[in-house]
């Protein structure tokens, strides 16, 4: 009999826990946020939390793609959510978003700079929806101890003499991104015939590469296990304070800038306090905080004349002109039938 | 002597693909420098910023709390079916088990959006509870699989025995059916307490904002490369269970000498 009552017991705590899921709110209530993984320095949520009296529920996602099911669905009620430009884009287009009150956010206007709110124009048209917070090119990492030609351009990966030290994206859009501009189409092309010639020549790259990888290509560059390498901007910089013989370059063929912007979802619970949130994180001093835990680029122009170190400010790597490219575009949604198209041909390079 | 060297290194070869990746993971974890491509010395820092890193050791308690009370509700709810699934005519119980089976072969994405959508549809808030609930529907299938075998080697008659001698069917279930389906019962709560301790998809799908388990923590840092405190944890769970089975293989070995 004792042993029932301590099932008994024990079914009846595990129960009542299922009734109490979320903590007591902060005094002025809370914000439910959406973000990236480590893309945000837990400090500056305390400093919020504590000049505010909201409290901050964080959660973190790791892929655009299995963030918007769940954001899609309404499982939790999200209030700023941190997607990247392309699903902006889509989430528009399935009305998921709410506008932004910019008189709650004072700080935005303010601090970010005019080529950021131009560039964001290509998914949010008006700058009505999203409040860019992160953002970077993709380029070339070489190691200057292996290349001994000039490196200014896409077709140094098609070089048969670095056959075995290249390395490759493995992810359909940044993939096709380079073999698109390669052939100067657009990035965002849909025209069958532009898509397959940058098919094929992925496939003719094939024989070159080395591996097709993704967050790899960081520690490879950094371990001299390539020469050549597709990378994203923000992780230059880390590779080049760990191994000073690497270079990055913008090819001159264009690329690709691409932005995490905060947004506010359609349903969100606590708009205000969302807003509240997103202009804290347009603080001059927050948002360099955030950029020394991240290393990726702010546009924060506010942000950037307060970093101490020049080298750092003056970085052509997480500070390129944008002007001085006429040819560097952000991904667009383009819709499921497009999208077959690119995860067809993909296949075929990869199974090729 | 040729068969048995050639034994020797198969048997060593199985084991270095078995444990190379989890020997290069607990190396890793001392590296000094945060980059794998690089060896910056012995370090213990990693293991220090792990106990100071609330969000991680916040990550392990919830993993471990919906693990252990997810396979306990499992156990209780399993074995209270395996009795009544053992009573069955044959066809009844053919029709059930594989109604419980058909959980376990179901792919767990299919498994995780169907969850999502149907708390949603009960109006259900996500967070603990929800993955609660979710990791006991998916835990109950391997218990009923683990305890039925058991209960199918019963012998009826002692049960009936012990109500004719006058104890009460929950007394003679605890006295004489219990005993015997124990392994089965362990080996069901050890199988459900894996499945929810390793499962990822199901619990992304299920969780509410805030609330993470530790796999779902690791996922979230693939975007900007997994943290070496991360290596830490994982050389501690491994070692850990390590020594855990070396001590349940070694307690029957005692018990036998004993006698």
């Amino acid at each position: 009999m004792k042993k029932l009552s301590a099932l008994a017991i024990g079914l009846a705590a595990a129960f009542s826990l299922v009734g109490c899921g979320s903590s007591p709110s902060g005094e002025n209530g809370e914000v439910i946020v959406y973000n990236w993984g480590e893309y945000l320095d837990p400090e500056a949520i305390e400093l919020f939390e504590e000049e505010t009296g909201i409290k901050v529920i964080y959660d973190e996602f790791e892929t655009n793609e299995i963030m918007y099911p769940k954001v899609e669905a309404g499982a939790s009620e999200y209030d700023v959510i941190c997607p990247s430009d392309y699903m902006i884009q889509k989430m528009l287009e399935n009305d998921l978003l709410a506008e932004l009150n910019f008189d709650n956010i004072p700080n935005a206007k303010a601090n970010i700079g005019a080529q950021y709110w131009d560039q964001s124009k290509e998914f949010d048209p008006d700058n009505k929806y999203s409040v860019p917070y992160c953002w970077g090119t993709v380029g070339i990492l070489y190691n200057k101890t292996m290349v001994d030609d000039p490196v200014d351009s896409w077709s140094i990966l098609w070089n048969e003499k670095y056959k075995d030290n290249i390395l490759m994206q493995d992810s359909v859009r940044d993939a096709f991104m380079v073999g698109l501009k390669l052939n100067g189409y657009s990035m965002n092309s849909t025209d069958t015939a532009e898509l397959e010639a940058a098919r094929n020549s992925l496939i003719q790259q094939k024989p070159f590469v080395q591996a097709y990888v993704v967050d790899q290509v960081r520690d490879k560059m950094i371990g001299n296990e390539a020469a050549i390498g597709v990378i994203y901007s923000g992780e230059a910089i880390y590779t080049q304070r760990e191994n000073p013989d690497l270079e990055y370059v913008i090819p001159k063929e264009g690329t690709n800038v691409w932005i995490d912007s905060w947004v506010i979802s359609k349903n969100a619970p606590n708009k205000e306090n969302g807003e509240k949130f997103i202009d804290f994180m347009c603080r001059p001093e927050i948002a360099l905080m955030n950029f020394e835990f991240i290393t990726y680029s702010t546009p924060n122009d506010a942000a950037r004349e307060l970093i101490e170190d020049e080298d750092i400010r003056n970085s052509p790597i997480a500070f390129p002109d944008l002007s001085q490219y006429d040819n560097l575009e952000t991904f667009k949604y383009l819709g499921e039938d497009a999208d077959r198209i690119y995860n067809d041909f993909w296949k075929e390079v990869k199974s090729e | 002597m040729i068969r048995t060297v050639s034994k020797k290194i198969y048997i060593i070869l199985i084991f270095i693909f078995l444990y190379a990746p989890i020997a290069t993971l607990m190396i890793l974890s001392f590296n000094a420098s945060r980059t794998r491509a690089k060896w910056g010395g012995v370090t213990l820092r990693w293991y220090s910023s792990l106990f100071d890193n609330r969000e991680i050791i916040q990550a392990l308690w919830n993993t471990l709390f919906i693990a252990f009370v997810s396979s306990f509700i499992a156990v209780v709810i399993g074995t209270v079916a395996c009795i009544a699934i053992n009573h069955m005519g044959k066809r009844k119980r053919a029709v059930i088990m594989g109604i419980t089976n058909i959980p376990m072969l179901n792919a767990d994405i299919v498994t995780g959006i169907s969850l999502m959508l149907l708390f949603i549809s009960l109006g259900i808030k996500f967070g603990m509870g929800t993955i609660l609930l979710a990791h006991i529907t998916f835990n109950i299938p391997y218990v009923i699989l683990c305890v039925m075998p058991r209960m199918k080697q019963l012998n009826p008659s002692t049960y009936e025995a012990a109500l004719d001698l006058g104890a009460s069917p929950i007394y003679a279930f605890f006295k004489v059916v219990f005993p015997d389906i124990l392994p089965g019962v362990l080996s069901g709560f050890l199988m459900a307490f894996t499945m929810s301790l390793d499962d990822f998809i199901i619990t992304h799908f299920t969780k509410g904002a805030g609330v993470d388990t530790l796999s779902t923590k690791i996922y979230t840092e693939v975007k900007k490369g997994i943290k070496p405190e991360m290596y830490a944890l994982s050389t501690i769970i491994f070692v850990t269970v390590l020594l855990l089975l070396l001590l349940i293989n070694k307690a029957p070995k005692e018990k036998n000498l004993a006698q």
